[in-house]
């Protein structure tokens, strides 16, 4: 047993962490935030230029076989820099899509375009309110053309093509490859508690649809692609949750209430012991998911779904409870504390909220029991 | 990253399953075996018998250096033989803190030929220790203690008293820490010992605990004499040799506790809820896997502390983390799985209660798990203090000779 990333990848993280503290302060996220840009092209650009976007595209498509450890490394650097770029959306999702449903074809066609960031592509699966489920997917492509609308599509408008979960005229679950273009593809930019990442509506009328690979696929891929989702999006939670307490601490270091920091009060001592214990775990089950996802075992969907929780429950307090060390001033829009508590909540619905994963891990426990 | 066994450690896991297999039950969902419970002869003969077993079998010790009966192998080994014994009914409960805590602070402070003398003996089980620390008036303020030594030729005289000695009275030898020097700050007026619990002027009372058992002890020492030999440390070092113990303390091993989370799942799998299996209930799940979230993030933190071991790092007050959840969610899966069996939750005759009165016992005995060894709030200030750099508690008695520390009523 070895549970700890190997030097190569901590450099990679330490790299990544240099160049994330210059290139993406928080001002970066604020700049989005604040309607500016919507993602920041510049970061982007030399994201693609350091082989980042294609971290886990294996080499003979353009990527730079980094592999998924490697991309669970930056993805917790990226959380704790609040990029606001469309990082999850284009390689989580839409690559993922690709990589696990798609043609040899399109990989060929996609994949180096996804690498080196001519393309960004992003994921369709909510139709409006309620949790993932192939109930609530009733959109459908008939004759090879899709109409109707999705929302909220994380990076919906600034990406280039769509991978939708849709229906075929069987009525089974698939995904199909879209291109957004404006004739068939009108986009509406949403407002949202998370403006430094952007969310669309897209309605499509009768847009070329393009069935990722050729066997059904059902809903079981849906739930394999946010599975594996879950677990990079779980770094990028810890990333953040401990980039809260790091605040949270420094802060009350330096803050001095009745003579004395507020750090030197229990009231703050024990809030923040919480907040640490909360990352540790989470922290843990995500390094279990990076484990199962890198190894492609048997243990990936339950290991996911532990992820998702302890992570999405890590940074919800984490970016609450710095709000709260910092009292007043962490309410106000010039500190910092709300960008990590808006991307709290944006994060933690992006692939589906805590009921629908802690439903899916009971789900997962019963029939692990049953085997 | 890579979960899978290197060929030493499958061996090793190989070797561990063969003498399980040959020596132990196997636990399928049986009866829980009690902690914090009453142990009679029968318990403790099994104890016995079951460490000299593994002892022999070189399992018992399997970090230790050779020379002391050990493996000198690495931690993630000791990892790998729990998980396998995990899945045996095997007796406990009498040697952890012997082992975990004070031989380790003997291999760390006695003359070799002490250790020559006693460490054997405790790894088969044959001598049993305690760990003589708490005190009515030091409790989560442990260096408050007030049982004092005063030398007298080569030896020392203990008189005082400490409490929450869990295990004394089936204890053959001990370890204390106590006061030599009143007039000087609390933490400098320390010095340690290791002593004979039958020696004359020792009395152990056993208390009667809320949970009805008694497993904790006050004893009382009256002109106890300890021979200077066994002082562990200079004298005014006590402070420093605890920490040794405390160290220890935290890598001890993390019990299963029960009823845990999968407990929770067979329960809630038997029981009703407004029609159908209480498992199908929405309420029912998110609780289940809030409870799996935190054991499975508890034991891979573990997974973790032991790869850093087994590459020669220390062991840091980081690992205070697993008892301060451990406790908590033990007393709170207790309580739930009360909650799901509605108003016979209260009942815990053994013909009527659901898995074995476990829920009921646990939600009796889990108080002292969250005091006990470190309250909530102590772990949670040095994870403040240590882990996270916060400062230090405003103390009033840090620079004063302890005689003249303000002391209250209780």
């Amino acid at each position: 047993m070895n549970f700890d990333f190997s030097d190569d990848l901590k450099l990679l993280r330490d790299q990544a962490r240099r160049f994330l503290t210059e290139q993406s302060p928080p001002e970066v996220a604020r700049h989005v935030l604040e309607g500016h840009e919507p993602y920041a092209a510049t970061l982007w650009r030399s994201m693609a230029e350091m082989g980042w976007l294609g971290a886990a595209i294996p080499e003979q498509h353009g990527g730079a076989g980094l592999g998924y450890e490697g991309l669970c490394v930056l993805a917790e650097e990226l959380g704790r820099a609040l990029a606001p770029v469309p990082f999850a959306a284009s390689s989580y999702l839409a690559t993922e899509a690709i990589i696990l449903a798609g043609s040899d074809a399109q990989k060929r066609r996609l994949l180096p375009m996804l690498a080196d960031g001519s393309a960004i592509g992003c994921f369709a699966l909510a139709e409006g309110a309620g949790n993932p489920d192939p109930d609530n997917v009733r959109l459908r492509v008939i004759g090879g053309r899709l109409s109707g609308s999705k929302w909220p599509v994380m990076d919906g408008g600034v990406a280039g093509f769509a991978i939708v979960v849709a229906r075929d005229e069987a009525n089974e679950i698939g995904l199909f490859l879209v291109e957004l273009t404006a004739a068939t593809a009108s986009r509406r930019n949403l407002t949202t508690v998370d403006p430094s990442r952007n969310q669309a509506s897209i309605e499509f009328a009768g847009a070329r649809a393009e069935k990722l690979g050729m066997a059904p696929t059902g809903w079981q891929l849906v739930q394999r692609l946010l599975e594996r989702a879950a677990v990079l999006i779980a770094f990028e939670q810890v990333g953040g949750a401990e980039a809260c307490l790091e605040m949270a601490r420094s802060y009350a270091m330096e803050r001095y209430a009745f003579g004395r920091p507020i750090g030197s009060f229990q009231a703050i001592k024990h809030k923040l012991a919480d907040v640490y214990v909360a990352i540790e775990l989470a922290r843990s089950n995500a390094y279990y998911g990076a484990w199962a996802l890198s190894a492609d075992v048997a243990e990936l969907p339950l290991a996911a779904a532990t992820a998702r929780v302890s992570a999405t429950e890590a940074f919800h307090l984490a970016s609450k409870e710095n709000i709260q060390t910092h009292g007043g001033i962490g309410f106000t829009w010039d500190v910092d504390c709300h960008l990590f508590y808006r991307r709290s909540k944006q994060l933690a619905l992006a692939v589906g909220a805590l009921p629908y994963w802690k439903n899916r891990l009971v789900d997962l426990i019963e029939t692990r029991n049953a085997a | 990253m890579d979960f899978n066994d290197t060929p030493e450690e499958a061996e090793f896991r190989a070797e561990a399953r063969a003498f399980l297999a040959a020596n132990a039950e196997p636990k399928g969902r049986s009866r829980p075996v009690l902690r914090l419970g009453d142990m009679g002869a029968d318990a403790v003969q099994r104890c016995k018998a079951w460490q000299a077993k593994k002892a022999d079998a070189g399992l018992a010790a399997i970090t230790w250096p050779k020379q002391f009966g050990g493996r000198e192998a690495s931690p993630i080994l000791q990892v790998i033989y729990q998980q396998e014994e995990e899945h045996y009914a095997v007796p406990r409960g009498l040697f952890e803190i012997g082992l975990g805590m004070c031989i380790p602070t003997m291999m760390a402070y006695a003359k070799p030929e002490q250790l020559d003398r006693y460490v054997r003996p405790a790894l088969r089980g044959e001598e049993v220790w305690c760990q003589l620390f708490s005190e009515p008036a030091g409790g989560s303020d442990l260096a408050a203690l007030r049982t004092r030594a005063e030398r007298d030729g080569d030896d020392w005289v203990i008189n005082g008293q400490k409490i929450w000695t869990s295990g004394a009275h089936l204890s053959d030898f001990g370890i204390i820490v106590v006061r030599t020097d009143p007039n000087v700050p609390k933490h400098e007026g320390l010095t340690f010992f290791f002593l004979d619990m039958k020696s004359r002027g020792i009395e152990v009372r056993p208390i009667h605990q809320m949970s009805g058992a008694s497993h904790f002890n006050e004893v009382f020492f009256t002109d106890v004499r300890v021979p200077d030999t066994q002082r562990l440390g200079a004298v005014g070092q006590g402070w420093r040799v605890s920490l040794t113990t405390l160290m220890n303390e935290r890598l001890a091993v993390g019990e299963v506790h029960r009823p845990d989370v999968e407990d929770l799942v067979e329960l809630s799998r038997s029981l009703m809820l407004d029609g159908t299996a209480a498992i199908r209930n929405g309420a029912v799940r998110e609780r289940i896997a809030e409870w799996y979230a935190r054991t499975q993030g508890l034991k891979f933190t573990r997974f973790r502390t032991m790869t850093a071991l087994s590459r020669g790092q220390t062991p840091g007050p980081e690992n205070s983390i697993h008892k301060l959840v451990n406790a908590g969610k033990l007393q709170d899966i207790a309580s739930y799985g009360m909650d799901l069996m509605g108003m016979a939750g209260l009942v815990m005759d053994d013909d009527l209660a659901e898995s074995y009165a476990m829920f009921q016992q646990a939600l009796l005995s889990s108080p002292s798990a969250r005091i006990a060894g470190g309250s909530d709030e102590i772990l949670r200030n040095i994870i403040a203090e240590r882990v996270l750099g916060l400062p230090a508690d405003i103390r009033v008695d840090k620079d004063r000779p302890f005689n003249q520390v303000p002391t209250g009523k209780r």
